[in-house]
């Protein structure tokens, strides 16, 4: 009997640890599958989400300090999106007994303070390598949403983090490419303008060009591979497509103004505004130079092209009607129509990745604000307000967030904002005065 | 009697006589030649005397060179006329005002006198409105200025053109009076 009894104990323990050890690599469910997000405006309601500091696993030096690491960026990461408020670590009610990070969870210790997701881990740190376990909860459904774990060298954490992330705004609102993107800008020191980079949220700002001259209009490519930027290294303004990594690459040098570069989306080509024939005109060009076609044909000034994300439709700045409007043109078919009535100067287009909307910088009274109109004209709707000069917006690659550059206080600096207007925060600071950000698309060698 | 008489004519010819004696002789009082002093002071005057002479000549030249420069003349002082002054333009235009033709006009005519002579116009901004608009308009501004060249008879291959936008203005303060400095082109000689 007994002998009868511990087989059918050890039967339950290898099904219960079967069963927890194929949870812990459950793919990803599909996304969606929680409504917490409303589409309408995400982030009118805040989800709160507590994020206690990870179980150190093994208790080796160091990894104390770690696991309050990781807990503190994934906190600060998914603060970044928007969506979350993140409840305050004080208020925390944690049995420092239990073993809540091994599926041993009280949710009502969560529910009680407000929680609705709740993200705990453990981290185990051997040599240089780490070990990191994450899970997302649904406190209120009293279940596991994500089980994650992740190997890597200590070095890594910031990577791990942001894959965890992903796994999270997957499943909350079906998009990704937030975390492994970058966003290259334009920073002005003592009359020379270089070309940095930087992570998403504003970390690890990193000088791209160095020639001590003036470096303008940074565009990522879709794969975010290549570069491309106008600069002043030949005494005039002639368009360079850089690989990032290598450092190689396309110069193109007509005689007159070679700039504001945008890639098509999906494809090693690019936009590109060019002035060798006269006037200032977009062409169509490969990745390595060559025009391929003229897209616009009009005495005057034509520049700044952004494409839909379908690479079907391209937005520019025109004034053929007198001052700088926004301007769409079918590709297919050569249509242009006007998008933008409001206002004198209109200028900035970015095409969201959603398709649905345009961003641009529009002038009144003086002051630059940012706007978000649909791209069939309709549903004009201002941003920013009261707060200086708003210029050069960018999309996130989910489309949730907009970076752009704005004077508010004083000196021109990079914020960021969600694509509703709210939550405009300063994205990053460094000596001089940044401008004209753009943001890549989706996954980034890094 | 008689004595009497001769007395009187001889009274009447001897004091004219005397007089006339004496002012010949005042007249014939020449002056003594100079001392080594004087002579040095001679050659001052002298000295002076050739240097105005020499100012007049050097103003004169002056007023003929700058009547050549107003019609275009060479040397140095063209040169540095034609680098020194801009043409202004409206907010967010790139058409030549008549102040801007005028001063075009006579850029054209120091290219004309001196046809080994190459020029760069450059299109500045003023720092409001996108740079990359700027840089657009900047390129428009400049090839306004030297189409109106090109009219007047200046090759267009002698003229080349730049766009700085907003990029590198003249006056970095703000304002409409800083603002307006900076919509402009400038030149330079190759």
């Amino acid at each position: 009997m007994t002998e009868r009894r511990r087989m059918y104990r050890i039967c339950v323990y290898l099904i219960g640890l079967v069963a927890l050890a194929t949870s812990l690599f459950v793919p990803t469910l599909g996304a969606q599958q929680y409504d917490y997000i409303d589409i309408s405006n995400p982030f009118l309601k805040k989800i709160p989400i507590a994020i206690p500091p990870l179980k150190a696993a093994t208790g080796n030096p160091g990894e104390d300090a770690l696991a309050g690491s990781v807990a503190d960026q994934l906190s600060k990461s998914l603060a970044f999106t928007a969506y979350f408020k993140m409840l305050d670590p004080d208020a925390f009610l944690i049995d420092q007994n239990s073993d809540w990070t091994a599926g041993g969870v009280n949710f009502k210790n969560w529910t009680a303070i407000g929680a609705e997701l709740l993200v705990t881990g453990s981290i185990k740190h051997q040599e240089s390598m780490i070990e990191v376990e994450l899970r997302l909860y649904d406190t209120f459904k009293e279940r596991m949403v994500i089980g994650k774990r992740y190997k890597g060298w200590a070095d890594d954490q910031r990577r791990i983090v942001h894959r965890f992330c992903s796994e999270v705004i997957y499943i909350l609102t079906g998009e990704q490419g937030l975390f492994e993107s970058k966003i290259a800008f334009e920073s002005k020191q003592k009359g020379k303008k270089e070309i940095f980079t930087c992570d998403f949220d504003g970390y690890r700002p990193t000088q791209f060009t160095k020639n001590n001259t003036i470096n303008l209009s940074p565009a990522w490519s879709s794969d975010g591979q290549y570069l491309a930027y106008t600069s002043y290294v030949r005494g005039k303004p002639d368009l360079y497509i850089k690989n990032v990594k290598e450092k190689r690459g396309t110069v193109i040098a007509k005689k007159g103004i070679n700039t504001t570069p945008a890639w098509v989306p999906g494809s090693f080509s690019l936009a590109a505004t060019l002035s060798f024939e006269g006037d200032p005109e977009i062409y169509l060009l490969t990745g390595t130079g060559k025009i391929i076609k003229k897209l616009t044909n009009n005495y005057g000034i034509d520049v700044s092209p952004t494409w839909s994300p379908d690479g079907k439709k391209m937005a520019f700045v025109s004034n053929r009607s007198g001052s700088p409007q926004i301007y769409v043109k079918d590709v297919a078919t050569g249509q242009v129509k006007r998008l933008t009535y409001d206002g004198k100067y209109n200028t900035s287009p970015s095409w969201s990745p959603k398709g649905d909307r345009l961003a641009y910088s529009g002038m009144h009274d003086g002051v630059f604000d940012i706007f978000v109109i649909r791209a069939e004209g309709s549903g004009l709707f201002q941003l920013t307000e009261n707060t200086g000069d708003n210029e050069s917006p960018s999309w996130s690659p989910d489309a949730s967030l907009i970076v752009f550059s704005s004077t508010r206080l004083g000196l021109s600096r990079i914020y960021v904002m969600t694509a509703f207007g709210t939550d405009q925060r300063l994205l990053l600071a460094i000596p001089g005065e940044q401008t004209n950000p753009d943001w890549s698309r989706g996954v980034i060698n890094k | 009697m008689h004595k009497k008489l001769w007395l009187c004519l001889a009274l009447l010819l001897v004091i004219p006589g005397l007089l006339f004696t004496t002012s010949c002789a005042k007249k014939t009082v020449k002056s003594e030649p100079a001392t080594k002093e004087d002579a040095a002071k001679k050659a001052e005057v002298e000295a002076a005397r050739q240097a105005e002479l020499e100012r007049q000549r050097k103003l004169q030249e002056e007023r003929l060179k700058a009547e050549r420069v107003k019609s275009g003349g060479g040397g140095g002082a063209g040169r540095a006329q034609f680098e020194k002054e801009n043409i202004y333009f409206e907010f967010d235009r790139s058409n030549l005002k008549m102040d801007a033709q005028d001063v075009l006009k006579q850029k054209a005519a120091f290219l004309k006198a001196n046809p080994n002579s190459n020029a760069i116009i450059q299109g500045h901004c003023d720092e409001r409105g996108t740079n990359e608009y700027n840089l657009a308009l900047g390129d428009r501004r400049a090839n306004s200025a030297k189409k109106f060249l090109e009219n007047l008879g200046i090759a267009g291959s002698r003229i080349k053109t730049v766009s700085f936008g907003e990029e590198r203005p003249l006056n970095t303060g703000k304002g409409d009076a800083a603002w307006a400095k900076n919509r402009n082109c400038q030149f330079r000689l190759q």
